[in-house]
C-alpha cells in the first residue's frame, strides 16, 4: 500500500518497488514516527540498491535528520520497516549494532574526537573489535597503520596526521569524519549535509570524494545546497512532511509542480 | 618530547612511563617518600631536625589515601566525562571492609569482653554475630570485600545508569543519592555496624599494633606502594585503545555509539575500576585514621573530592595527587588555624581555580602544561574580552 506514495517522476528506467525489494541494501517501508503530537514522518518509503548514491532534499522539517535517526537506531519508528540488505531489520537494533552491521553516518554538524590526533581519530574508527577488553589489550598492527595511511590520502589530510582534531578547519573536520566512516568500512554511508559550511573549493572536493566513496558501496547523501545535489549527479529523492514528494534525476524533480510550489511557495 | 616508544620499541608499560613525565616525577617522589618518611620516623633520634614525628607520617598517610581517591574520580570524570558526586560512597565501604576486620581482631579485649561480637553489638543485646559479618576474621578475606563491595556496587549502579543512558547533570544527582542514602543506612543501628558511632577503638592489624610507630610506618609505605600501583594501572587504561575511545566518550559520546563502540560497557569498565581504587583508598585510610562511621558517606565530602581534581588538574591523574594533597593540606592548616575560615576558603578556591587555572594547578606548571597553554594574564583577558563581547551584543 505505502509503495503508492512513492511518485514516480520521470526516470521511466526505474525498477518498480516491489521487484527491486530482492536486491535493495535498505529499504524503508510505511515509516511513520510521531513526537508529542508532531508528525515527523508519515508513511515514508524508499529504496536504496546496492552502489547507488542517492541524494535526499527537502525543505526544513521535512523529516531528513529523522528519517536518518530511524535507519540508525537512535530512533524507533512507530511503524514500518527499516529493512538493511532486504532481510536484517533495523528497527530492533541499537546504534551501536547497526554501525558494525556496516551503516555509518556522518552527522550534520562535523562530529570528531576534538582532543585526539587526526590519526587516532581514524585508529578508533577502523573497523575490528569492539569490546572493552579488545581495546584495552589492543596494539596497533601493520595492517591497520597501512588502512589508517591510505584513508588519510583519500581524504586529503595526510600532512595533518599528527594534528588535533580540534585545530583542524571546518572543512577538513567534515572530510575526518567522512574518512572515519571510510575506517569502519560501511556498505551503506549516511551523510547528513556535508557541505554545510564549506567554501566553494572544498565543496567540489567533497562532492569529488563523494562519487569516488560511492563506487564501492552505497551512499545516502540529505543536503540542501542544489549546486552540490548536481555536482553529485545521481538520483534524487524530494522530501515534505515526512514523506516522499517526487524521486528521480535532479532536472525531472525540478519541473516537478509540487517540489517548485514546496520550494518556492513559501 | 622524544618518543621513547617509537625510539627503543619498549614494552607498552616502560614506554608510557618515559613518556609521562608527571607520572615519572610522581612515581618518584612516592618512591622517596616510601624511604625517607619511615627512616626518618624510626631511625633519625628524635633530637635531630630530620626526625619526622609520627603525627606527620599519619597526617601524610591519610593525604595518600585521599590522593588516591582523588585519582580514582579523575579517572572518570577526566577521561570519560562521568561527573560522580558520589565517590565517597565507595570509599567508605572500603573502609567499613577494613574496619570490620579490625573490630574482630579486638577479640575479647573489648569493653565487654565478648569474644566474638563487636562491643556495639553486646551493647544492642545482639546475641549472635550477623552473617555478614562472617569471614572478616580473616586478613585475605576483608580486603577482597574492600575491593568486591565497592566493585559490586559500581557495577550494578553503573549497569543501571549507563544502559538508561543517564548522563550529565542527571547521573551527578543519582551518584549523590546513592551516597545519602547510604549515609542513611549506615546511622541506623539495625543495619550492624555500629550507627552513628561506626567502628572504632581498633586495636591491631595482622597482630601489629596500630599504635606503634612501625606499624603507622608502614601503613604509610603500603599507601605509597597502592598509590604508585594504582597510578600505573590507571595510566595504562588511558594509554591503551580504551582509554582514548573514553575519552572519545568524553568528547562526543554519540559519535562513538554510532561508530559501533557500547558506550555503556565501557563506562561500567572505568566506573567499576575507579570504584574499586576508591575502595582500596578507604581500606588504607581507616587503620591509618583509627575510625571509621557514616559520615564519610556525606555529600559533602564526595563533592569535596572533585574540588581536589579540578584543583590539581583535571585529566592527568597525577594532578588529582597534588591537587588532594594541596586542598587537604589548606584543610589541615585552615581548621587549625582559624576553623571558621575553611568552608570560605574552600568556596573562594573553587571558584579561582574555575575562572583563572581551568587546568588545574598542573596546567599553570610549564613543565607539564598543555603545549597549547596559555599564561593566565592572556586567559583572563581574553575571558574579560569575551564577556565584554557578549554584553555588548546584548545591548
Amino acid at each position: 500500500m505505502s509503495e503508492a506514495a512513492v511518485i514516480e517522476t520521470g526516470a521511466s528506467d526505474e525498477p518498480q518497488v516491489k521487484s527491486a525489494r530482492a536486491e535493495t541494501i535498505l529499504y524503508v517501508d510505511g515509516v511513520s514516527v510521531t513526537f508529542d503530537g508532531f508528525r515527523a514522518l508519515n508513511n515514508l518509503s524508499f529504496y536504496v540498491e546496492p552502489g547507488e548514491l542517492r541524494a535526499i532534499i527537502g525543505p526544513n522539517g521535512a523529516g531528513k535528520t529523522t528519517m536518518m535517526d530511524i535507519i540508525t537506531g537512535k530512533t524507533r519508528p512507530d511503524t514500518g520497516d527499516v529493512l538493511f540488505k532486504s532481510e536484517i531489520d533495523l528497527t530492533k537494533m541499537d546504534e551501536a549494532e547497526i554501525a558494525n552491521l556496516g551503516i555509518g553516518r556522518k552527522f550534520q554538524k562535523p562530529t570528531v574526537f576534538e582532543s585526539h590526533t587526526v590519526f587516532d581519530n581514524l585508529l578508533l574508527a577502523c573497523s575490528g573489535g569492539r569490546g572493552v577488553f579488545q581495546a584495552l589489550f589492543h596494539r596497533l598492527s601493520d595492517a591497520e597503520k597501512i588502512r589508517i595511511e591510505k584513508t588519510l590520502i583519500t581524504i586529503m589530510l595526510e600532512d595533518k596526521r599528527d594534528e588535533m582534531a580540534a585545530n583542524l578547519s571546518h572543512g577538513q573536520k567534515q572530510w575526518l569524519e567522512i574518512g572515519m566512516l571510510l575506517m569502519q568500512e560501511p556498505e551503506l554511508l549516511l551523510v547528513d549535509e556535508p557541505v554545510a559550511g564549506m567554501t566553494d573549493s572544498e565543496t567540489e572536493e567533497t562532492a569529488k570524494l563523494l562519487r569516488s566513496i560511492a563506487k564501492d558501496r552505497s551512499v545516502v547523501v540529505v543536503e540542501h545546497d542544489m549546486e552540490f545535489v548536481r555536482d553529485l549527479d545521481c538520483k534524487v529523492t524530494v522530501l515534505h512532511e515526512g514523506s516522499v514528494l517526487a524521486e528521480g534525476r535532479l532536472d525531472h524533480v525540478q519541473k516537478d509542480p509540487r517540489v517548485i510550489e514546496v520550494y518556492l511557495g513559501r | 618530547m622524544t618518543d621513547y616508544r617509537q625510539k627503543y620499541k619498549m614494552t607498552p608499560v616502560v614506554g608510557w612511563l618515559l613518556n609521562d613525565r608527571g607520572g615519572m616525577t610522581l612515581l618518584a617522589i612516592l618512591i622517596a617518600a616510601a624511604i625517607l618518611v619511615p627512616v626518618g620516623n624510626l631511625l633519625v633520634p628524635e633530637s635531630s631536625a630530620f626526625h619526622v614525628p609520627t603525627w606527620m607520617v599519619s597526617l601524610l598517610g591519610k593525604y595518600l589515601c585521599y590522593a588516591l581517591l582523588a585519582l580514582s574520580v579523575d579517572l572518570i570524570w577526566g577521561f570519560c566525562g562521568i561527573l560522580s558526586l558520589g565517590h565517597g560512597a565507595f570509599f567508605a565501604l572500603g573502609g567499613y571492609a577494613m574496619g570490620m576486620y579490625l573490630m574482630r581482631q579486638i577479640g575479647d579485649r573489648g569493653v565487654y569482653g565478648d569474644p566474638i561480637l563487636p562491643d556495639f553489638m553486646v551493647f544492642l543485646n545482639w546475641k549472635e554475630l550477623p552473617w555478614y559479618w562472617y569471614g572478616f576474621d580473616m586478613f585475605w578475606f576483608a580486603i577482597v570485600m574492600a575491593m568486591f563491595v565497592p566493585g559490586l556496587l559500581a557495577f550494578v549502579f553503573g549497569f543501571l545508569a549507563f544502559r538508561s543512558r543517564v548522563t550529565g547533570v542527571y547521573l551527578s544527582i543519582i551518584t549523590q543519592a546513592m551516597t545519602y542514602a547510604l549515609l542513611l543506612a549506615f546511622f541506623r543501628n539495625d543495619m550492624g555496624f555500629g550507627g552513628n558511632n561506626g567502628l572504632t577503638d581498633f586495636k591491631d592489624l595482622l597482630g601489629f599494633s596500630l599504635q606503634s610507630d612501625g606499624t603507622r610506618a608502614g601503613l604509610f609505605v603500603a599507601s605509597c606502594v597502592f598509590l604508585g600501583l594504582c597510578y600505573i594501572v590507571a595510566r595504562g587504561i588511558t594509554q591503551s585503545r580504551l582509554g582514548k575511545v573514553l575519552i572519545a566518550i568524553r568528547d562526543a559520546e554519540s559519535r562513538v555509539r554510532f561508530t559501533g563502540y557500547r558506550v555503556e560497557y565501557y563506562k561500567l569498565f572505568v566506573f567499576t575500576v575507579s570504584a574499586v581504587m576508591a575502595g582500596i583508598a578507604g581500606a588504607l585510610y581507616v587503620p591509618q585514621v583509627g575510625i571509621i562511621n557514616p559520615g564519610e558517606f556525606a555529600p559533602a565530602l564526595s563533592i569535596e573530592i572533585v574540588i581536589w581534581v579540578a584543583v590539581g588538574g583535571r585529566g592527568t591523574l597525577y594532578g588529582a595527587v597534588l591537587g588532594a594533597f594541596i586542598v587537604n593540606y589548606a584543610k589541615t592548616f585552615f581548621t587549625g588555624v582559624m576553623p571558621d575560615f575553611w568552608l570560605f576558603f574552600l568556596g573562594g578556591l573553587f571558584i579561582a581555580v574555575t575562572l583563572f587555572l581551568p587546568k588545574g594547578v598542573i596546567g599553570a606548571v610549564p613543565a607539564f602544561g598543555a603545549a597549547d597553554r596559555q599564561s593566565l594574564f592572556t586567559t583572563w583577558r581574553k575571558r574579560v574580552a569575551e564577556r565584554r563581547a557578549n554584553e555588548g551584543g546584548k545591548a
